[in-house]
């Protein structure tokens, strides 16, 4: 994930000189990009294109699709949205707090972290590279560790005598379990970005407005903080994407209680075995994400804009 | 001065953070007894019983073949497109880039259940009575795996400029030769991260592999998701620790293999 900005660097950079140099000159053909470009178009783009279709039809018999083009899921899930129970529109809501409350607070854990590591810090490579190991290890093995530590019967609660302290705060298989298992889980992915940011950064400058009488308070937020800015909007695209559409915390941690959009669809696939309204469910989630990020582009631009 | 020390005390802290949980895993696949909470002294017993459990034995076994067979497709189809990326005009670049990150970037549940789908319904059409399996699992993970490797392959080829290769061309040299000879030798530990780096990726995969397997086709992170229904167990603390292990000797390797790389080079960062 950190090739991402150092490519997007070299791209708009080096790249691009290049290009211009050579133009015209001997290179590799343009056809070697047409392996991966199928293998993306027949089992990534064509799948999605299968759900999209998937998404107007209905189930008939057991779990077979019949290809109806009807707006019934859609029309049937708008319905709760604006409905009085309110079934599913709870349970994007939750989606929403939970991609929302994940960023911040991987965000806030992570920024510190970063901060410590980017200027400061002797063995920032190793530090770094410490940050990245566990994101390289299994989410899976990742997440349900924390079924052992919040555990009340958990030794080191034991010895401290604070078994029945961590059982009446009751935080395995609740939301507070899946809060703290993602800011876990996703913390490497919004300090690797971070980093990044803070790494580039001129901090000559920092000490360059205290000498002029800034407060270490105001310049951090005068210098650093939007000198960071790039880092801390990839780092939360990063992070609030993939929690979207987050399936395996809440299963394990939250003891399946609190239900998300991710839990939503895999279920209408593995128990209700309804393909169709899956299908609808995961389109609302694409759809929405891309409004999400159109406005956050837009937003993007329009300060790019200002600030110059 | 009190604020450096402040925010290294966090890092500390933050560091314990992420590394307690991991560490608790594997301390009590040590653990010799029978409850996972209770420790009754060191023992290496629960490996033994990891290792004579088919299920285990087979899921590993599976789970590393997979691995390796999309690290080596994720490589040939990652390293072309890198090849070809930079200097593809922008209107044909851009949605190739584009497509290439969407792969990295979508919810995995939402290609998971797409690919689920398309394998079953392509599976329809051909005839096939059971679409799902190991082959479905290492088609899907090539996906984004070529998306990795392509992504760090490319940084390199364009951070190294590309002389050398002009060079080759117009001394007559045709692709493939100027690519064997000049390209190769010098993105060779570029491509073994990025293929180290798609094996790990892919061994550790649990939500793609879990849509699109089969009945037979259980890999290990599937076999340890069905096990936590019935809670931790110290078999499973054994085999996670197992699965660490190899995650972290092939991520230590990529990394090492890109720093030797990168400093012969000029002494510099490394990108991963």
């Amino acid at each position: 994930m950190s090739a991402q900005p150092e490519s997007a660097r070299a791209d708009s950079g080096l790249a691009h000189n290049r290009s211009r140099a050579g133009s015209g000159g001997p290179r590799y053909p343009g056809w070697l990009a047409l392996p991966a470009v199928s293998w993306y178009v027949l089992f990534f783009l064509v799948p999605l294109g299968f759900i999209a279709v998937t998404s107007f039809g209905e189930v008939v018999g057991f779990s077979d699709v019949a290809y109806t083009w009807s707006l019934d899921n859609y029309r049937y899930l708008w319905d709760d949205i604006v409905g009085e129970i309110g079934l599913y529109r709870t349970i994007f809501l939750n989606t929403l707090k939970l991609s929302i409350v994940g960023t911040l607070s991987t965000l806030v854990i992570g920024f510190p972290l970063a901060y410590y590591i980017a200027p400061y810090a002797r063995h920032k490579t190793l530090l770094l590279l410490l940050v990245i190991v566990p994101f390289w290890t299994s989410f899976l093995i990742r997440a349900y560790a924390w079924l052992i530590v919040l555990d009340p019967e958990f030794p080191l609660y034991r010895a401290l005598g604070l078994s029945d302290f961590v059982e009446r705060q009751g935080i395995l298989f609740s939301e507070k379990a899946i809060y703290i298992g993602v800011a876990y889980n996703y913390l490497p992915l919004m300090v690797l970005p971070l980093y990044a940011a803070l790494e580039r950064m001129d901090w000559s400058l920092v000490e360059a407005a205290q000498d002029l009488g800034d407060s270490p308070v105001r310049a951090f937020r005068r210098i650093t903080l939007p000198l960071a800015l790039p880092g801390i909007l990839a780092g939360s695209l990063l992070v609030f994407i993939p929690l979207t559409g987050e399936y395996i915390i809440p299963v394990l941690l939250g003891g399946s209680k609190t239900f998300y959009a991710g839990n939503l669809i895999a279920q209408q696939f593995l128990e209700s075995r309804d393909w169709p309204l899956g299908s609808a469910i995961a389109m609302v989630v694409i759809g929405a994400l891309t409004i999400a990020l159109l406005i956050y582009a837009r937003a993007l631009g329009k300060q790019e804009q200002y600030g110059g | 001065m009190i604020g450096r020390r402040l925010l290294g005390g966090y890092a500390v802290l933050a560091y314990v953070f992420l590394y307690a949980p991991i560490l608790v895993v594997v301390a009590f696949a040590f653990n010799g007894g029978r409850d996972v909470l209770f420790w009754e002294g060191f023992s290496t017993k629960w490996f033994e019983v990891a290792l004579r459990t088919p299920e285990i034995t087979e899921a590993l076994r599976r789970s590393i073949f997979i691995a390796l067979g999309n690290a080596v497709v994720a490589c040939i189809l990652g390293t072309m497109l890198a090849l070809a990326l930079p200097r593809m005009r922008p209107w044909l670049r851009t949605p190739v880039d584009a497509l290439a990150y969407m792969t990295l970037v979508t919810p995995e549940i939402v290609f998971a259940i797409a690919a689920l789908v398309f394998f079953v319904q392509a599976g329809n059409a051909l005839g096939l009575e059971n679409p799902l399996g190991w082959q479905t699992i290492l088609i899907a993970h090539v996906v984004f795996n070529a998306s990795v490797v392509a992504l760090i392959v490319r940084a390199r080829f364009v951070s190294m400029g590309q002389s050398f290769e002009e060079a080759s061309f117009d001394l007559g040299a045709g692709p493939l030769a100027t690519f064997r000879q000049v390209t190769l030798p010098r993105l060779a530990p570029a491509i073994l991260a990025g293929g180290l780096l798609a094996f790990t990726f892919s061994f550790d995969d649990f939500i793609t592999s879990f849509f699109v397997t089969g009945p037979t086709s259980e890999t290990l992170p599937i076999y340890i998701w069905g096990q936590l229904r019935f809670g931790v167990t110290p078999a499973i603390n054994a085999t996670a620790a197992m699965m660490l292990a190899f995650t972290l000797v092939g991520v230590v390797v990529a990394y090492l293999v890109l720093r030797r790389s990168e400093q012969s080079r000029e002494g510099g960062l490394p990108g991963v």
